[in-house]
């Protein structure tokens, strides 16, 4: 390929973003690995024991980058979808549909710490809480797009479509978040405040840093890596997949 | 004109309803059969059932209004007449409203009317039922204006049944929140007017944004 100058939308085009995602992936990886070694060994063997909840709020740093994580996720993925729905992007519905996934998996991390945690602090394994609720239709919300874009075999219509739902989710996730808190709060208020000071340790606070960078690492790897996969699904068509695979067969 | 198509397509749906009169009353079968099943589930004393009935009485109508849902686009999708009713010139805006409309006239209104005569199945008090009764004239018609657009999404799918009522129901949430909030509120000896006020907010909301959501989904499924 010719040099060309790196512009905005250089790496819009499936093919320089599979050569870009292939490229960064093993780096991506590495990052996540270590990244999440540092982060958990922070967690469990630097970080002062919690005055009242002792040992069993160290699954905090998972629970809690995982929550941030399923949250922010579905709001990229309602972005990229409607970039690719808005212009339609191709590239960008594909990195929307690769991001459902890997949004639904830390939801259901961010319910299962939860879980795990509620036991011995609550007492409980689930209360039908404001927080924990929200999360719980969260995941609803992305089974529902991902369940969407799974049934409608026409490509295009399947990413639009599924465009419009995210969309319509993210309009409603507010409402929703808000009329659940109204109807139940039992869980504790948010541990970290841009406004206010932080309340906790800053060894916990770094832990938890470290462990959401982590997270970071590993969903822009794992949303690259189910990108390249469905980019070569739907160009498997053009030119170059077809010489991708002859270079692979040698 | 708008308000000509508007009428038109009304009163079309609510012939064609008129003579499969079955058909369009079967929502309310389910409706009268699922509250049914409650009390011989949980059991006849009539203090938890007091407590559950704003509940039973709204999940239950919620299920049936979706359940009539599939219907609503899918006979005018194979027949051709939805492309028609598209391509008339009229905003889908309107198309989705008025359809959204004559699905709460047959669906949602007799939910209504049946469910304060259940509530008193559940022995619920005067005042309660009339909350449920109001609460429920507020609430359904979202869940008809929500339910126009997982038809329109679901539109000509192989399990769009289904899968219409996992993509709805996370968003019905609200209302069911405060629909049964009122009921409860009134229960307890509370004013329901903080319930009734954030349910006519969501209605007003929702009549602006699902028609157009729902016309924009018409337009992904016909393309």
């Amino acid at each position: 390929m010719p040099a060309t100058p790196i512009r905005f939308y250089t790496f819009a085009a499936p093919q320089r973003f599979y050569g870009l995602a292939g490229a960064l992936i093993p780096w991506l990886w590495a990052a996540t690995v270590i990244l999440t070694a540092i982060g958990l060994y922070i967690g469990f063997f630097v970080a002062p024991t919690d005055a009242t909840q002792g040992e069993s709020y160290r699954i905090i740093f998972i629970h809690v980058p995982a929550a941030w994580m399923s949250m922010l996720l579905y709001l990229v993925m309602a972005f990229w979808a409607a970039i690719g729905w808005a212009f339609n992007a191709r590239l960008a519905s594909m990195v929307a549909r690769a991001i459902a996934p890997t949004g639904a998996v830390f939801t259901f991390l961010a319910l299962w710490t939860g879980a795990f945690w509620g036991k011995p602090t609550w007492g409980t394994w689930w209360v039908w809480d404001a927080r924990l609720t929200s999360e719980l239709i969260l995941l609803f919300l992305y089974l529902g797009y991902m369940a969407l874009v799974a049934a409608i075999d026409d490509p295009r219509r399947g990413d639009q479509a599924g465009a419009l739902l995210a969309v319509v989710g993210a309009v409603n996730v507010p409402i929703i978040y808000f009329s659940v808190q109204w109807w139940n709060t039992l869980h504790q208020g948010a541990t970290i405040s841009m406004t206010a000071a932080p309340k906790m340790a800053s060894t916990m606070l770094t832990a938890m840093l470290v462990m959401t960078f982590a997270f970071w690492a590993y969903a822009f790897a794992v949303v690259f890596m189910r990108t390249r996969a469905i980019v070569l699904e739907r160009e498997a068509h053009t030119d170059w997949v077809g010489a991708l695979a002859v270079v692979n067969k040698g | 004109m708008s308000g000509g198509v508007f009428g038109a397509i009304v009163a079309r749906d609510l012939r064609l309803a008129a003579r499969r009169r079955v058909e369009a009353l079967l929502p309310i079968a389910f409706f009268v059969v699922a509250v049914s099943l409650f009390p011989l589930g949980i059991g006849p004393e009539p203090q938890t059932l007091r407590q559950i009935a704003p509940g039973v009485v709204w999940v239950c109508a919620l299920l049936a209004a979706m359940l009539s849902l599939t219907q609503l686009y899918g006979g005018d999708h194979a027949d051709g007449s939805l492309e028609q009713m598209l391509l008339s010139g009229e905003s889908g805006f309107v198309v989705a409203a008025a359809k959204a409309l004559s699905h709460w006239i047959v669906t949602g209104l007799p939910l209504v009317l049946a469910a304060p005569v259940f509530g008193l199945l559940f022995d619920l008090s005067g005042a309660a039922l009339l909350a449920l009764a109001i609460s429920l004239l507020l609430g359904t018609p979202i869940l008809s204006l929500l339910g126009g657009l997982g038809a329109a999404l679901t539109l000509g799918l192989r399990s769009g049944g289904v899968l219409l009522i996992l993509l709805i129901l996370p968003l019905c949430i609200p209302a069911l929140i405060f629909g049964t909030g009122a009921v409860g509120a009134v229960e307890a000896g509370l004013s329901a007017r903080a319930h009734y006020s954030l349910l006519g907010a969501l209605l007003i909301a929702t009549g602006l944004l699902a028609p157009l959501a729902t016309a924009a989904a018409l337009r992904i499924a016909l393309e």
